[in-house]
């Protein structure tokens, strides 16, 4: 084995890769090749390093350097720079936002320094398409030891203990729901992993199966252990690509090495394991839609009971548990449920991914202990929001959950509180919205989301979230009646009593939130025939106001139609008979001064 | 490919968590090799080249190897500062191969500076 003085890890998530990190990687292996430095400086690709917002990313050990939006043609300046005279390049670190000094240090960037790495503990360490990279760091090690030295009883109780939850985002205790396919008789039982991420903003799961494919099918040789499986499949959709490139070689390489298989580790117990790619559907995140859809029928839920634990996937004895959950399982084996409770709130524990997205500095993946106040992820991880502009809220769950506004940004993340806002802690995307979101606008398209993705079987969601949908639009277009807002509210809380699955039962959840917390925006739509956030075109009057103005002449640069009159000193005007309503005006105008 | 025994994956684990050991942070030493201009032209190359490799013979895992820029002394390159966690560094001017692999031997690996090679103990200062 080579010995390598410096190793450069660079991003080959999906992020890095769109942003051409793959092009760097080619560019500095010619450099160190012409520099003679092959030797002595190894370049690796890894999984999601998390701060996609700065990509293409790389870390360069021993130093622990951040180096940030590097690109092909900066590469021979940077090898020579670093691996020559051995000084960081300062025009690829990263400075947080109004600060003077760069950060050259990884881990002391506050992007990464509040962050907890357990489900990606592997972020940035290891090369995702090498086996021999995971098994170094302890991999495989969990599955060894719970096929050989624990029975599936002491398994169960060993994640029952942790308190780990279902990371999809319903929460149930992730031990209890082995334990209960556990005690079910049955020859044949399956173990299932859902991969189907679907939330708008979410990519906690890409990445995990981009970053650490292995760590997902550890976590299932143990599941399978412990209830009894010898088959299993891991759902994925097929718009994931990379993620089901890798999966699969993780796979491939797996079997090959006897790690899956027959007799895995000599210790008698087997187990198979095969990808089958979604087509998309948001409803198969559904645990019963995605059994079905793996049955090759359509993708739709049936009612519970009877449950998967009794009649899954096949009508056979199954588990499902989402990507970041398997993920948990393998550091919950080796270092025990204590270590795991170690971290977190009462009835929340350990970490939990989120995907930062939205109106923040720092977009990107992070994971962070349970119980962390929302303000510290927002505001200190995500280095607060673009643009000097204000917080308004964040949409947290997806379309199944809700907005959290500024009053409570001092909840703590985990399950009972972020329930108590109206959201849910849901698979973790956190989109964040500035002021100039419009609430219901952002209902409306959350709404169309889930019309559009509603399987139709059930009533209450197919003409429930259909009839929202219209309330939202004709709200949004000017056309509000008075009463809409206590329609909405009425017709929301049918919808969630009444649909069949979690889909319905969570749709109207934006609406909700965002009618508790912001009731005064719809109030302006429907009573003032105004929209706050100048979103919805046909409620914005595209006139400038004299109070407001200050005669900057921004507006009148930044207008295509030429229809704004300006000059020093003077009150711009919109003429409404040139004015195209493109909200370029709105747009460049930091006074809010065009009504 | 074999199938593998718990046996293998701790072997494999050994054997591949040398090479990764420098991505988890945790060292016990830290070699610099100064390699400005002035350094390579007097030959820090080399030098580099043995340390490398003896830090291959030595199995070590927590020593990690850098470069610097030109440390100010041009006259006395090729130069090397030698870091022991917790301890004040120690650099080392006008090295050879052999210099340099007697260093490795007493100081990265024994723990006891070579005083004859030395210039100077402890961090420099700005006043």
């Amino acid at each position: 084995m080579e010995t390598y003085r410096s190793n450069i890890m660079i991003c080959a998530g999906t992020g890095c890769v769109a942003n051409g990190s793959l092009k760097v990687k080619d560019a500095l292996e010619t450099e160190l090749i012409k520099r003679n430095l092959q030797k002595e400086v190894k370049v690796v690709l890894t999984g999601c390093n998390g701060f996609c917002a700065k990509g293409p990313v790389m870390v360069v050990y021993p130093e622990d350097i951040f180096y940030q939006m590097v690109k092909a043609e900066d590469v021979p300046h940077l090898v020579e720079e670093h691996f020559i005279k051995g000084r960081p390049v300062k025009k690829f670190l990263y400075t947080p936002p109004a600060q003077k000094d760069a950060i050259p240090v990884m881990n002391e960037i506050p992007f990464f320094k509040h962050q907890v790495l357990r489900a990606l503990r592997n972020r940035s360490l290891i090369d995702a398409e090498k086996i021999e990279e995971y098994i170094a760091r302890d991999g495989y090690l969990a599955a060894a030891k719970a096929l050989t030295e624990m029975t599936p009883e002491q398994i169960v109780n060993e994640v029952k203990n942790s308190g780990l939850r279902g990371r999809g985002g319903a929460g149930f205790l992730t031990g209890l729901k082995w334990e209960l396919c556990a005690r079910v008789s049955g020859e044949i039982k399956y173990i299932l992993c859902n991969g189907d991420e679907g939330d708008p903003g979410a990519f906690m799961d890409r990445s995990i199966m981009e970053a650490d494919p292995h760590s997902v099918l550890e976590g299932m040789i143990v599941a399978a252990k412990a209830i009894g499986a010898h088959y299993g499949y891991i759902y994925v959709r097929a718009e994931y690509p990379l993620a089901v490139h890798r999966l699969q070689l993780a796979i491939d390489q797996a079997k090959e090495n006897g790690l899956l298989g027959k007799d895995i580790l000599g210790s008698g117990f087997d187990l198979d394991l095969e990808i089958y790619q979604g087509a998309g559907a948001f409803v198969c995140g559904e645990e019963t839609a995605l059994m079905a859809s793996i049955e090759g029928k359509r993708g739709m839920p049936r009612p519970k009971p009877p449950f998967p634990a009794v009649k899954g996937l096949w009508q056979r004895p199954s588990v499902l548990n989402n990507v970041e959950t398997f993920a948990n399982v393998p550091p919950i084996i080796l270092s025990g449920a204590d270590w795991f409770a170690s971290l977190g709130t009462e009835k929340s524990k350990g970490t939990k991914v989120f995907a930062l997205s939205g109106a923040l500095n720092n977009i990107g993946l992070v994971e962070v202990p349970m119980g962390i106040p929302l303000r510290t992820v927002i505001f200190d991880i995500g280095g607060g929001i673009k643009g000097n502009r204000k917080y308004k809220a964040v949409q947290m769950g997806g379309p199944s959950g809700g907005c959290i506004p500024e009053s409570l940004l001092d909840t703590p993340v985990d399950y009972e509180n972020i329930n108590k806002t109206g959201a849910i802690m849901g698979s973790g995307g956190m989109v964040v919205m500035d002021e100039t979101t419009c609430m219901p606008a952002m209902a409306k398209f959350f709404l169309e989301f889930t019309e559009d993705e509603s399987c139709g079987k059930c009533v209450p969601c197919r003409v429930g979230n259909k009839t929202l949908l219209t309330i939202l639009a004709r709200i949004t277009k000017g056309e509000g009646r008075e009463g809409d807002i206590e329609l909405l509210l009425d017709l929301s809380q049918q919808i969630k009593d009444t649909s069949l699955c979690g889909l319905g039962q969570t749709s109207p959840n934006p609406v909700l939130t965002t009618i508790k917390y912001f009731r005064e925006e719809y109030e302006a739509h429907i009573k003032e025939k105004r929209c706050p956030a100048r979103v919805c075109t046909p409620l914005v009057k595209f006139v400038v106001n004299d109070e407001k103005c200050k005669k900057c002449g921004t507006c009148f640069k930044a207008c295509p139609a030429g229809a704004i009159t300006w000059e020093k000193g003077k009150v711009a005007y919109i003429d409404p008979e040139k004015c195209t309503k493109c909200k370029s005006c709105i747009k460049s105008c930091k006074f809010w001064a065009i009504d | 490919m074999a199938k593998l025994t718990i046996a293998d994956l701790k072997k494999i684990k050994e054997e591949y968590h040398a090479g990764q050991a420098l991505r988890e942070g945790g060292f016990k030493v830290k070699i610099t090799v100064h390699m400005g201009t002035c350094g390579i032209a007097a030959g820090a190359r080399p030098i580099m080249n043995v340390i490398l490799e003896e830090l291959a013979k030595s199995g070590r895992k927590d020593i990690a190897v850098t470069t610097s820029g030109c440390a100010g002394l041009c006259s006395k390159e090729p130069m090397m500062t030698i870091e022991l966690s917790g301890e004040a560094p120690v650099r080392y001017i006008a090295l050879t191969e052999e210099k340099a692999r007697k260093i490795f031997a007493e100081h990265v690996m024994a723990g006891k500076p070579v005083k004859e090679y030395a210039l100077v103990v402890g961090h420099e200062t700005t006043y």
